[in-house]
């Protein structure tokens, strides 16, 4: 077990753990932040995405004692920021979900997009989002809210 | 999946159960629904333990909580139920909130008997029985107003969650909840004319949107509850092996481990490891040595097993259908006949919220928290581990992250396994958590099929005969289904070819429904996964050697009973124009189907990009009956043509080599991604009022036919070989 200080959502937490537990659990388990999801735990579907100092990252793969400094963004926190709450809007408006289990990762992965590419090509959405995994293949949905947060966002 | 237990074809409530209506502890109205004695008598004795039994809540707040009697788990019952009772009730929507149902007789599916999610019967079956609800409760709130205001019922309207009564004279619902409970439930009501409905058949967004867009949505996997512990449990590498030795010393060496434990399996045994935690559990699990005893147990073989089955279809199995004269091929030359042979491999349904059952056993009585399709069996399974009446377990139902009938298991492993772990931890909830390897790995797949299709074809190329043959394992024998397999046939492996819409004087359909060491399982759309691909690719072949337009040639031959299909076909040609003037490299596919009383038709607009069919468009016409809420039919179209790719992705199969399972998690056995799938989807839904049938299972067969169909027109190739690992 070893000791960690987390920024999570802006909030500094004390974590102790085995060095080698994921991020995920740690999210997870420790901080009982559930919306970030386990679905695959080798960063094959991306239900477990966060930013880690702004980058969409799989969480299910990365040990919390690489962590260090870096701040820590995941769902419950993402509509602090403005193209975090175009997403997350824009995926309600346009009725996105069905389970729901996998689209935590999907805004996270939106959002990184869109923060990087305001104006996304379809190639840049299936780019950036090739590596997130619906199984209820809610795709044509998640292609349309990428385009409508866009305009908000612009 | 299929229908299960058929009690009735009677989806009244009124003959089967009766409503009551009590005041609420905490103040408003609430309305129960009771089975009435001729029902409950088929049962031990009713539950009485946490079930409240109530379908609506009017709370004093004004919010109208309507219970959900099926798992929410993508396809939009939670807010499609609450739409119908709310119209009917006059309620006002923007205060209704869903609940999901507890196990409990009352929320037994009305035709299937059994509380589950299945058959695509969440609407069809509870369209009826929503809708009296809602106006057996309007009626009470009317009653209640018109007593007050000393007028008649007919002299009062509603609108809203509020009554009006002569003289501008206005009561809300939940001021008038309290002398409400006080009135009888009216024996017969008088539903809406569909030209009345306010909220069925309006586009309604869901209600679960936000909560599953901001993560604080919970579903089984989520719980969290007090002094829990996380479980795992390592599972034989061959289906029904067991422990011989083992040595869990280095696993118990770790911090946090409580406990490291054999088990019996549904079949052979395994070995749970018990933890603070899902990290610890895990890696507990990856240092256990076990010697597994595989004496005893078949080690399917995948590729074997393709040469028996081939071996198989060249024989004559069980009949599932003769119509005409079998001997009618005889008479066709062979150069007037297509021998098509058809391979599908194993697919697990692998929803993305990986499998777990939470419970908690506290000796005389017990508690627990499953995102199930079947609330009955699997509160019956844990009752039946702990040695309780399935009453004294309180059931939850929790959020599923997906399922597509993997969370219909008529064993109920996953709820044995738990149960059996929680018992020996008395007081302390024990989650079960299956990773995504025990899932990939875990059998109750789709199971492997080879068809064997020979058809005779006519002068004006028409099939005049159509032989038949299908291998593979039947879902029902063996589980407490198996009683609805008649005359030696098993309707689940040939649904959507036995009974299809197309008209052909000599139709034989045999089976072969071999026994194999592989536990398997309804797949969204369960028979007609392969059926029609093979129906709908063979009738392509057809209109394709006719030279007649694949949706001319289908209205041709269908039967004239096929009104449903008709109506697609129609929409369909009206609305997809655009496959007339299709760019260079593009090529349209065609399919239609009819699944679980709704029928589709389909049209793809395919490239080939990077060695994969493109699908840069597709266009559904639909048949279901009223949409309910147009919204859902939508989505559930976009989805399932999604969902349906899974057969045709290169990694879409999974494949077994000396008894093991050869893929371990998604990057193995690989769903589609969103380059996969059609990049836009429109849906367009026939205009109907008659009763709604589902709209779960229906988009999946359509597409992947469609797709081959039009990768037929760019290459010449015939693709019979599923996955479809080159093009």
């Amino acid at each position: 077990m070893a000791t960690y200080q987390l920024t999570v959502n802006g909030s500094r937490k004390t974590v102790d753990v085995d060095p080698t537990t994921p991020l995920l659990w740690v999210l997870r388990e420790e901080l009982k932040l559930t919306g970030t999801k386990y679905g695959c735990g080798i960063s094959a579907c991306g239900a477990c995405t966060v930013h880690v100092a702004g980058v969409a990252t799989r969480s299910c793969v990365v040990p919390v004692s690489l962590i260090g400094e870096r701040p820590i963004v995941t769902i419950e926190g993402i509509s602090n920021d403005p193209v975090g709450r175009a997403v997350q809007n824009s995926w309600v408006e346009k009725d996105v979900v069905q389970c729901g289990y996998c689209q935590s990762g999907q805004i996270m992965s939106a959002v990184a997009l869109l923060k990087a590419t305001p104006n996304p090509s379809e190639t840049n959405i299936e780019e950036s989002m090739g590596g997130n995994l619906c199984r209820c293949a809610t795709y044509v949905r998640i292609r349309e809210a990428i385009k409508s947060a866009s305009q908000q966002v612009k | 999946m299929r229908p299960a237990l058929k009690v009735g074809n009677d989806l009244s409530l009124n003959r089967r159960s009766f409503l009551r209506v009590t005041s609420a502890a905490a103040g408003g109205l609430l309305i129960s629904l009771y089975l009435d004695r001729s029902i409950a008598a088929q049962q031990p004795s009713p539950p009485k333990v946490f079930p409240p039994d109530a379908f609506v809540h009017i709370r004093p707040d004004g919010k109208i909580v309507i219970t959900v009697n099926r798992l929410e788990f993508g396809q939009g019952v939670q807010t499609s139920l609450p739409m119908i009772l709310a119209d009917e009730m006059d309620a006002d929507w923007s205060q209704v909130i869903g609940e999901l149902a507890p196990a409990a007789d009352v929320y037994k599916d009305p035709l299937f008997g059994i509380q589950m999610v299945g058959g695509s019967g969440s609407i069809a079956h509870s369209f009826q029985q929503y809708r009296e609800l809602g106006a057996k409760t309007r009626a009470m709130l009317v009653a209640a107003a018109a007593d007050r205001w000393q007028v008649t019922p007919d002299q009062c309207r509603t609108e809203n969650s509020v009554v009006y009564g002569p003289g501008n004279r206005s009561a809300r619902y939940a001021e008038l909840a309290d002398d409400a409970a006080r009135k009888p439930v009216p024996q017969e009501v008088k539903l809406k004319s569909p030209s009345d409905f306010r909220i069925i058949g309006k586009k309604v967004s869901r209600l679960d949107s936000r909560s599953k867009c901001d993560g604080s949505q919970k579903f089984g996997l989520d719980l969290d509850v007090p002094g829990m512990k996380v479980a795992v449990v390592a599972h034989p590498p061959v289906f029904g092996a067991g422990v011989r030795t083992l040595d869990d010393r280095e696993a118990r060496r770790l911090e946090g481990v409580r406990d490291v434990f054999q088990i019996p399996l549904a079949k052979g045994s395994g070995v749970a490891v018990v933890a603070d935690r899902f990290w610890t559990a895990k890696q507990a699990r990856d240092r256990l040595k076990i010697d597994w005893d595989l004496s005893a147990v078949e080690r399917p073989d995948t590729v074997q097993l393709l040469a028996r089955y081939k071996q198989l279809s060249t024989t004559t199995g069980t009949i599932a259908i003769n119509r005409g004269d079998a001997k009618a091929m005889d008479s066709i030359a062979p150069a007037n006949r297509i021998v098509a042979e058809y391979e599908f491999p194993y697919l697990a349904h692998t929803p993305m919220e990986p499998l777990n059952t939470t419970i908690r056993y506290d000796g005389d009585k017990a508690e627990a928290w499953v995102p199930s399709q079947f609330q009955t069996m699997d509160q019956m399974a844990i009752a039946d581990v702990l040695g309780l009446k399935p009453e004294q377990v309180t059931f939850h139902t929790e959020f599923g992250g997906g399922g597509f009938g993997r969370r219909a298991v008529t064993d109920s492993h996953v709820q044995r396994e738990a149960a059996i772990i929680a018992k020996r931890f008395r007081g302390t909830p024990i989650k079960l958590i299956w990773t995504r390897e025990d899932d990939v790995r875990g059998g109750y797949y789709r199971p492997m099929h080879l068809h064997r299709v020979e058809v005779g074809i006519d002068r004006d190329g028409i099939p005049a005969a159509w032989r038949h043959v299908i291998v593979g394992q039947s879902l029902l024998a063996g589980t407490p289904f198996a009683m609805l397999i008649k005359d030696g046939i098993d309707e689940t492996t040939v649904e959507g070819a036995k009974d299809m819409s197309y008209n052909i004087a000599n139709l034989n359909i045999s089976v072969h429904n071999p026994t194999v060491n592989v536990p398997v399982l309804w797949w969204r759309s369960v028979g007609h996964t392969h059926n029609a691909f093979v129906v709908e690719t063979l009738i392509d072949e057809l209109a394709t050697r006719a030279r007649i337009d694949p949706i001319v040639y289908r209205r041709k031959l269908l039967k004239s009973e096929a009104k449903k299909l008709q109506s697609v076909l129609d929409l369909l040609d009206a609305k997809s124009a655009w496959r007339q003037s299709l760019p260079k490299g593009r090529a349209v596919g065609i399919a239609c189907h009819e699944s679980f009383d709704t029928a589709v038709a389909c049209a793809v607009d395919v490239s080939i990009e990077n060695k994969r069919p493109r699908v840069h468009r597709a266009t559904v016409a639909v048949n279901c009956g009223l949409a309910v809420n147009p919204l859902s039919v939508e989505s559930q179209f976009q989805g399932g043509l999604g969902f349906g790719i899974t057969q045709l992705m290169a990694k879409g199969a999974i494949t077994l080599k000396d008894g093991r399972v050869e893929q371990r998690n998604f990057d193995g056995y690989t769903p589609p991604y969103i380059s996969d799938t059609p990049m836009t989807v429109d849906v367009h839904i026939v205009p109907s009022t008659d009763p709604p049938t589902g709209c779960g299972e229906p988009p999946v067969p359509v597409i992947s036919p469609a797709v081959v169909n039009a990768l037929f027109r760019l290459t010449g190739k015939r693709y019979r070989t599923l996955p479809l690992i080159t093009i």
